[in-house]
């Protein structure tokens, strides 16, 4: 699965030119996805997890500046240099995106089958009778039951996660090498998230597809990500495996958001809030854009931007804390107890 | 909670809600449901959407008319209530809403968005003392005086939900009913107001209906926990008793489908699916004290196999 990237994301930067100025909304950011695996992007909002996304669909809108050495190698092309009729190839077809609110993402006055059928008319070149038939498979897939009388219900008449089942559908009909979910869950209840969450792995394992999933619940990803990239601020500040960022964090954020999330034996008073707002993108602090909110930031922190120091092979985190030079300081008391874990996890692997 | 017997501040008996009664579509919004929230404790109300739980909030604060039972606060009824008595009741009960952008007036500064209930009630003697009010609000909720002469749009979130919170606290209140105050927020920022909410709690000894989709918020406010689902309350116990020892197989499903923040357990998690047929059955079910202090809507052999299992 290592070395094997599907896609290259380099040096990535997304402006946005407003009225008030320019938005820095992705500053630099790099990844690989690699075959058949799920990378869960994590972050606030105004964090650039959604804006990254909308650049891999070629969905930014028009005040979008991106920089020339900004690169996303897929299939040896960057998609940057893409018109949008060769995006047109693209989206829904070899890059598939799974929408937030199932509400807002379907046609209201279009018919479910159909919808579901339009990608595989579009890219496929199929016929409709085959499309429809292929969209019924497709409804049947995902779980829909007695799908043959509900290929001619329009959205309105399903319930959230039975239209967001469409919505999964819909995505998976061209049979796409990378699926993007954009927060797929966040507006369905817990038991049904449940169910949408099992139904994508399935699916996953099934097609072998890449996900990009993104998200800002930390017990979601713990379940589904192979991989995990924290954003903050338009960068990412930590990568690795699921098990490295959660057993063993290195960046301060990312210790703030495992701490700001109560568990069911959180005890009263002991939930963790990261103090202050994140910063204004209009003009990003100097050096360590989340140092003002960083109990153990150092001096150095507002001056100059951490570079990634490598902690593993595969995990990497953007904080002065650890380089050579830095103090040893003594993390909250949650993250003791996981580095604790991650000693015992590594000690039963040797 | 206080000490010794609590005292009952809200006691909801019986209470129906049923939109196009006696219709083909009739929807029952709140089915029987009675239940006790006491003086200085944190009630978590938890269901999916559609549970009625957000209906059972504003019928507490008469956003809605009841099609039958009683709510009594302080003892009194105040079911019926109008005019007058009804604006007093309200100056005790208030509200946080989900979405603070959607709550709060664009148009008004934020001064006169939380001196309104000042302004209502005649609570201030001057411009002075209200402007004095209105400061002592925005330093309880941590905002500072500058902001008071601000525009809601020029807030982040996190920022405005403390400004509803503010303005809740503005009329004295000794009762609040928070509507799912931190789905709206991000992560980080929901910790800062949850904590507040529960500092603001203790320093004043509010009483919270707390209601929300997230459990393990929920788990970590409450003193004691409601779950609904479809209108009716299935089960009533202390947060510890419904999450560490749950009764009904619907609360058994709702905390199964939750997802924790670790890699381990998510991969050992099993998701039980809830079968819907122990409230469609169409049998009698009451609610019935399992142990001390812990409810499930059951029928007496249901309550003994439940409790059974419970071991």
């Amino acid at each position: 699965m290592l070395n094997n990237p599907i896609l290259k994301v380099e040096n990535l930067h997304v402006n946005f030119n407003t009225y008030a100025g320019t938005v820095q909304a992705i500053r630099d950011v790099s990844f690989d996805l690699n075959k058949g695996e799920t990378l869960a992007i994590v972050g606030e909002s105004g964090s650039g997890k959604s804006v990254t996304t909308k650049t891999l669909m070629g969905l930014n809108a028009k005040n979008a500046a991106i920089p020339d050495n900004s690169r996303l190698l897929f299939k040896d092309r960057n998609l940057l240099d893409l018109t949008e009729n060769e995006w047109q190839s693209v989206r829904g077809n070899e890059i598939a995106m799974i929408f937030q609110d199932p509400m807002t993402s379907l046609d209201p006055t279009m018919k479910i089958g159909m919808q579901i059928a339009e990608p595989l008319i579009k890219h496929r070149q199929m016929k409709k009778e085959d499309a429809l038939a292929r969209a019924l498979e497709l409804m049947k897939g995902v779980g829909i039951p007695n799908a043959e009388e509900h290929i001619n219900d329009y959205p309105h008449q399903w319930s959230g996660g039975m239209r967001q089942r469409a919505v999964v559908a819909i995505a998976l009909a061209a049979d796409p090498e990378i699926l993007i979910a954009d927060e797929p869950t966040t507006a369905l209840d817990v038991t049904i998230q449940a169910q949408i969450l099992n139904l994508m792995k399935q699916l996953q394992e099934e097609t072998a597809s890449s996900i990009i999933f993104i998200t800002h619940d930390l017990g979601v990803v713990a379940g589904m990500a192979d991989r995990v990239a924290v954003m903050y601020a338009g960068k990412i500040v930590e990568y690795g495996t699921v098990d490295e960022i959660f057993f063993n964090p290195q960046h301060p954020y990312t210790w703030g958001l495992l701490n700001s999330m109560p568990t069911t034996d959180t005890e009263v008073g002991s939930l963790e809030a990261i103090p202050g707002t994140p910063p204004d993108l209009l003009e990003p602090p100097k050096g360590d854009a989340f140092a003002s909110r960083n109990v153990y930031a150092l001096a150095i922190d507002s001056k100059e931007e951490p570079p990634f120091f490598k902690v593993s092979d595969t995990h990497y985190a953007a904080t002065w804390l650890l380089d050579e030079r830095a103090p040893k300081v003594t993390p909250p008391e949650k993250i003791q107890k996981r580095w604790a874990h991650w000693q015992e996890i590594q000690g039963q692997e040797a | 909670m206080t000490e010794g017997t609590p005292k009952k501040l809200v006691e909801l008996k019986d209470l129906q809600l049923y939109f196009n009664k006696g219709k083909s579509n009739e929807v029952r919004a709140i089915d029987h449901v009675s239940f006790d929230i006491y003086e200085g404790e944190v009630f978590g109300l938890v269901g999916e959407s559609g549970s009625g739980k957000t209906t059972i909030g504003r019928t507490i604060l008469k956003l809605y008319e009841p099609t039958a039972g009683d709510i009594l606060f302080e003892g009194k009824d105040v079911t019926h209530l109008k005019g007058r008595r009804l604006s007093e009741f309200r100056k005790n009960a208030q509200m946080i809403f989900q979405d603070p952008q959607a709550s709060l007036n664009g148009r008004m500064k934020v001064r006169d968005i939380i001196a309104e209930g000042i302004d209502i009630n005649k609570l201030a003697e001057s411009k002075a003392d209200r402007n004095q009010k209105v400061q002592q609000l925005l330093d309880l909720v941590g905002l500072n005086k500058d902001h008071a002469t601000r525009y809601p749009h020029e807030f982040s979130g996190g920022q405005r939900q403390r400004i509803g919170i503010a303005r809740a606290l503005a009329v004295d209140p000794k009762f609040i009913i928070a509507d799912e105050p931190i789905s709206a927020l991000d992560v980080s920022i929901q910790a800062q107001v949850v904590n507040l909410m529960k500092e603001l709690q203790q320093r004043h000894s509010l009483t919270y209906l707390f209601i929300a989709h997230d459990l393990s918020m929920v788990k970590y406010i409450s003193d004691r926990i409601g779950v609904m689902h479809w209108g009716k309350l299935l089960e009533i116990g202390s947060a510890d008793a419904v999450y560490n020892h749950p009764l009904h197989p619907y609360t058994k499903s709702l905390l199964s489908a939750i997802p924790v923040p670790d890699p381990e357990v998510e991969k050992a998690r099993q998701h039980v699916d809830y079968d819907t047929s122990v409230e469609t059955d169409g049998k009698k079910r009451d609610m019935i004290e399992v142990n001390p202090g812990h409810f499930v809507l059951a029928t007496p052999e249901e309550a003994a196999t439940y409790k059974a299992a419970q071991r």
